[in-house]
């Protein structure tokens, strides 16, 4: 139970930071402002095709905004050496990782409420599909994407080219995500008739999902020794 | 309280730490003193969990630090070089969150009364990072402290202070030792560890080279016993 409870002080504690600094997630919502902006110049949204890219341009906002903040979330802990501090502290490094992952994980779903409305307001995109399914795939290549990147950028923060080694590291391990979410997305926006392909995708990102936490969970231990 | 068997650290190659022995009682105030780069503060940084030794026992109140670590940690305050606060939270919510994180209750009333024992009660809800170094270090020693911690294990903790913040710090360590604390003080100020100390201890080249009680805080017998020691002077 401590793990959970010194988690979640954790996660409340990035919270209330990024409340008062408003660092990250400004820049997140900035960033997804601008692609979203962006892609409406360079796609005309009353031609039919360009509903065949906006599952691409949830992930590029995703993906992008989402490195954003994982970047940010070990360095903070540089300064002072705070991380020392949560180390001598009664709690194991699984329940940082944890802390870390669902500051990370609750920004990363701020800027998806803020901008996929947005981008369908843009583009003028008409909602056929399936609503909970589309959020469920929302919600399992953030939760993918945010464990293995959490992961990554503790392992990334100890060096001093971090926010370059962060995307090298983090590209090739959630190839597999990205892909099953995009075509997942896909479908279901555009062609629900090849659903049982997507949940296919579903099933694929789930399992990856599932076995990369618990691989984290457990590889954590080594990453956060000084 | 701390015991240590034969402590060995090696890091690229280096060993750090050489089969450190030391047994120090509970309520002993011990000063750790040696040359830059003898590993003083890699002995506290293993005492502290924060790194792993390569080899050997440390047992502290019986617990095996390698198996029990979490529970050790309970008992251990830390006090390193930096400060380990957040620059943004003001000092009430730096000592409520760490005081959150080891379970210490009415832990906002705790950390307000700390933070008048340090002498910044005028800045309870102002940034930590606008104070100067006197000031974070009082607030450092504050969340080192707040869980009333049985191991105290300080690191330089004179470095960059005022005389009033030394009067301050020197204070709480002594209130903490009557209570019953173990303190480790790494330092080079010989005249604090003569003060504070019970006993000395030296190291060089990741030995102990010698351990000893001084009374009557002689800064004389501490100096002359490190030059012999550290600087071949007799």
């Amino acid at each position: 139970m401590n793990l959970f409870r010194t988690a979640f002080l954790l996660a409340q504690k990035d919270l209330y930071s990024e409340l008062k600094t408003k660092q990250i997630l400004v820049t997140q919502i900035i960033f997804a402002g601008l692609v979203i902006v962006v892609f409406s110049f360079a796609f005309d949204p009353a031609n039919n095709t360009t509903k065949a890219v906006i599952p691409g341009i949830i992930w590029v906002i995703i993906v992008f905004s989402g490195i954003l903040g994982l970047n940010r979330s070990f360095i903070s802990e540089q300064r002072n050496d705070t991380m020392q501090g949560l180390l001598v502290a009664p709690m194991e490094a699984a329940s940082i990782y944890l802390g870390k992952f669902l500051a990370n994980f609750a920004m990363i779903l701020v800027v998806e409420i803020v901008s996929v409305p947005f981008l369908f307001l843009l583009f003028d995109f008409k909602f056929l599909g399936s609503f909970p399914y589309f959020l469920l795939v929302i919600f399992l290549g953030s939760f993918g994407f945010i464990a293995i990147g959490t992961f990554l950028a503790a392992l990334a923060a100890n060096s001093k080219s971090s926010e370059m080694l962060l995307p090298l590291l983090l590209f090739p391990i959630t190839t597999p995500i990205l892909i099953g979410v995009v075509q997942a997305t896909k479908i279901i926006l555009t062609n629900m008739d090849q659903f049982s392909s997507a949940l296919a995708w579903i099933q694929l990102v789930t399992a990856y999902d599932v076995i990369f936490f618990v691989v984290c969970f457990l590889l954590i231990d080594y990453v956060l020794e000084v | 309280m701390i015991e240590i068997k034969k402590l060995t650290k090696q890091a690229d190659n280096k060993l750090i730490l050489r089969g450190v022995d030391l047994s120090i009682h509970k309520g002993e105030t011990v000063g750790i003193l040696g040359p830059n780069g003898a590993g003083k503060s890699t002995l506290l940084k293993v005492l502290a969990s924060l790194i792993k030794p390569t080899s050997g026992m440390i047992k502290i109140n019986g617990l095996d630090l390698k198996k029990d670590s979490l529970e050790i940690k309970k008992i251990l305050g830390y006090l390193p070089h930096s400060s380990l606060l957040y620059d943004h939270y003001s000092p009430l919510e730096n000592l409520v969150f760490f005081g959150n994180i080891y379970g210490v209750k009415n832990v906002e009333q705790k950390a307000a009364e700390l933070v008048k024992e340090v002498g910044l009660s005028f800045f309870l809800n102002e940034p930590v990072k606008n104070f100067s170094r006197g000031m974070i270090q009082r607030i450092a020693i504050a969340r080192a402290i707040i869980h009333e911690p049985e191991v105290l294990l300080l690191d330089e903790p004179h470095t960059g202070l005022d005389q009033g913040a030394i009067a301050i710090l020197n204070n709480v360590i002594l209130s903490m030792k009557e209570k019953g604390t173990t303190t480790l003080m790494v330092t080079h100020d010989f005249k604090q560890a003569a003060e504070i100390c019970d006993r000395i201890v030296i190291v060089k080249n990741g030995k102990i080279v010698d351990d000893f009680r001084i009374e009557n805080s002689s800064l004389g017998y501490v100096s002359q016993k490190y030059e012999l020691q550290v600087e071949g002077v007799s």
